[in-house]
């Protein structure tokens, strides 16, 4: 009997100790998260946004001084290229990621969507923001998840979310048919979207061997291949041209 | 020895039973249950050249038809009670075949049998994965109309103006209005918004409370958007009041105010 339980607190006492190297693993090298950063440029001249004709909706014309432009490809001004999203495409180990509880934020403001690009996980809290006085419908127009269309008029409040990955889905008012957005969906936390400094980081990958893939809606998509070890942090740039 | 037989056979019969049903897709409209097989062979015989061997749309006769016959595989449906981004009820289905959508190339099924028409919902329902992932979201709710009046057609010309009803619909209800031209359906085909002066019949049901729920559920898959939480009650009877009066079938024709 007695042996019985000493052999028991001998497997309690193993277990302890087997959780606290799992703990201390956590901070060894080994571990590490790495990080890839890097530029999205764009080659050559950039190209001239066209102006858009607000005046239908004179709520939405009287909040540009100067005519609004279109933002399908975007330069900055040492040649960075905006709205380009960054992801890990292949090479991931663990596909068991939970949304962050912060949500993603949408917003029309100017008759138009800000950030025109942007990124989120599947089934994290998308809210839709009307900070303009006209009212605006938000429809998405997605071919792997489920299709809405909502009318916000100023100030209603609006939560949506989408439940599995697209990169990315278009969306559109219908109302004011200038508007076009894009919103890639991650099953995964590994992505990000450039401003118009063209640079982005993707933090905290584990170690390994990954496709990163940059995609811009007008210019199509590139990947390249990197390869993190612990704690390394390693640089990748990216050209489009039209 | 026998009761291990017996619950191992039992335990084979459950697992059977599981399985043959994840593996039927039913329908299930009032009092009626549909069934898959005896629907495949009613939509071989009717809604095969429209809506394709697939169900994605693409029959014989799809490139000859505007607007286009509905991809089943998309599982997106104009004719809802239920919210926008929804799966259909079965009665949805239902009411859409036997209803048929007007001006449009699908007809009103009626001359089948109930029974035939919910067969045919189970056998539609195997062509998107949707339908045994995801459930219908609850059905809107329909208060009681209250009765029509000047100022209810008023207010409603007000919502309608407020809402942009007009930037598609128009300032007159006829459809041209400045974003018009720009419209199409999710897949891409240009599509004309409704002429509230036509008189003509509505694609998902002909009555005020038919009105009153594409109001709050959209039409998806087109750009006509949800209202669900963008009106109150009120406002939505009074946007039904006032698009009635637009045409010379509605009952207060001679009260329309034409906005500008």
């Amino acid at each position: 009997m007695k042996s019985k339980f000493s052999f028991i607190f001998a497997c309690v006492l193993a277990g302890l100790a087997l959780s606290m190297w799992g703990l201390a693993g956590w901070a060894s090298p080994a571990d590490t998260p790495s990080s890839v950063k890097g530029t999205v440029k764009f080659a050559g001249a950039a190209p001239k946004p066209s102006r858009i004709d607000m005046s239908q909706d004179p709520l939405c014309a009287k909040l540009h001084s100067t005519p609004a432009t279109t933002e399908d490809v975007v330069v900055g001004g040492d040649g960075g290229l905006a709205n380009v999203v960054i992801y890990v495409s292949d090479g991931l180990t663990s596909h068991n990621f939970q949304p962050p509880p912060q949500p993603a934020v949408l917003e029309q403001k100017g008759c138009q969507y800000n950030p025109h690009v942007l990124a989120l996980q599947a089934n994290q809290k998308l809210n839709v923001v009307n900070a303009d006085d006209t009212t605006h419908n938000i429809h998405p127009t997605p071919s792997n998840n489920r299709e809405w269309n909502m009318t916000q008029p100023h100030g209603m409040p609006l939560e949506q979310s989408f439940a599995r990955e697209e990169i990315a889905v278009p969306v559109k008012c219908n109302i004011h048919p200038w508007m076009k957005g894009y919103i890639a969906v991650f099953k995964h936390p590994y992505f990000a979207v450039t401003d118009k400094s063209g640079s982005f980081e993707l933090k905290d990958l584990p170690p390994g061997a990954y496709t990163i893939t940059a995609w811009q809606e007008k210019l199509g998509a590139q990947t390249q291949k990197v390869t993190v070890s612990a704690g390394e942090a390693k640089t990748l740039d990216f050209a489009f041209k039209q | 020895m026998r009761w291990k037989t017996a619950l191992t056979g039992s335990a084979a019969l459950v697992l059977l039973l599981f399985c043959g049903d994840t593996h039927a897709q039913e329908s299930h409209v009032g009092k009626l249950n549909g069934n898959e097989k005896r629907g495949k062979a009613l939509y071989g015989r009717y809604c095969i050249f429209c809506h394709g061997r697939y169900g994605d749309g693409r029959g014989e006769s799809a490139p000859y038809l505007d607007p286009k016959p509905r991809d089943f595989t998309k599982a997106v449906f104009k004719c809802r009670s239920t919210p926008s981004g929804s799966l259909p009820l079965d009665s949805d289905l239902y009411d859409t075949i036997s209803r048929g959508v007007h001006d449009s190339g699908m007809p009103s099924w009626k001359p089948l049998l109930r029974q035939e028409r919910v067969d045919l919902i189970a056998y539609i329902k195997t062509f998107s994965s949707a339908f045994q992932e995801e459930k219908p979201g609850a059905p809107v709710e329909i208060p009681p109309e209250p009765p029509s009046s000047a100022e209810s057609i008023r207010r409603g010309a007000q919502v309608f103006e407020s809402m942009n009803c007009w930037s598609c619909h128009g300032k007159d209800g006829r459809g041209h209005g400045p974003s018009a031209a720009a419209l199409t359906d999710s897949k891409g085909y240009p599509i004309t918004p409704f002429d509230f002066t036509s008189g003509s019949r509505f694609k998902c049901g002909e009555t005020d409370r038919d009105m009153f729920r594409d109001l709050i559920t959209g039409l998806d898959g087109t750009p006509m958007p949800s209202f669900a939480s963008a009106m109150t009650t009120d406002q939505r009877w009074d946007v039904v009041h006032y698009l009635r009066s637009l045409s010379s079938h509605g009952t207060h024709a001679q009260l329309a105010p034409i906005s500008q």
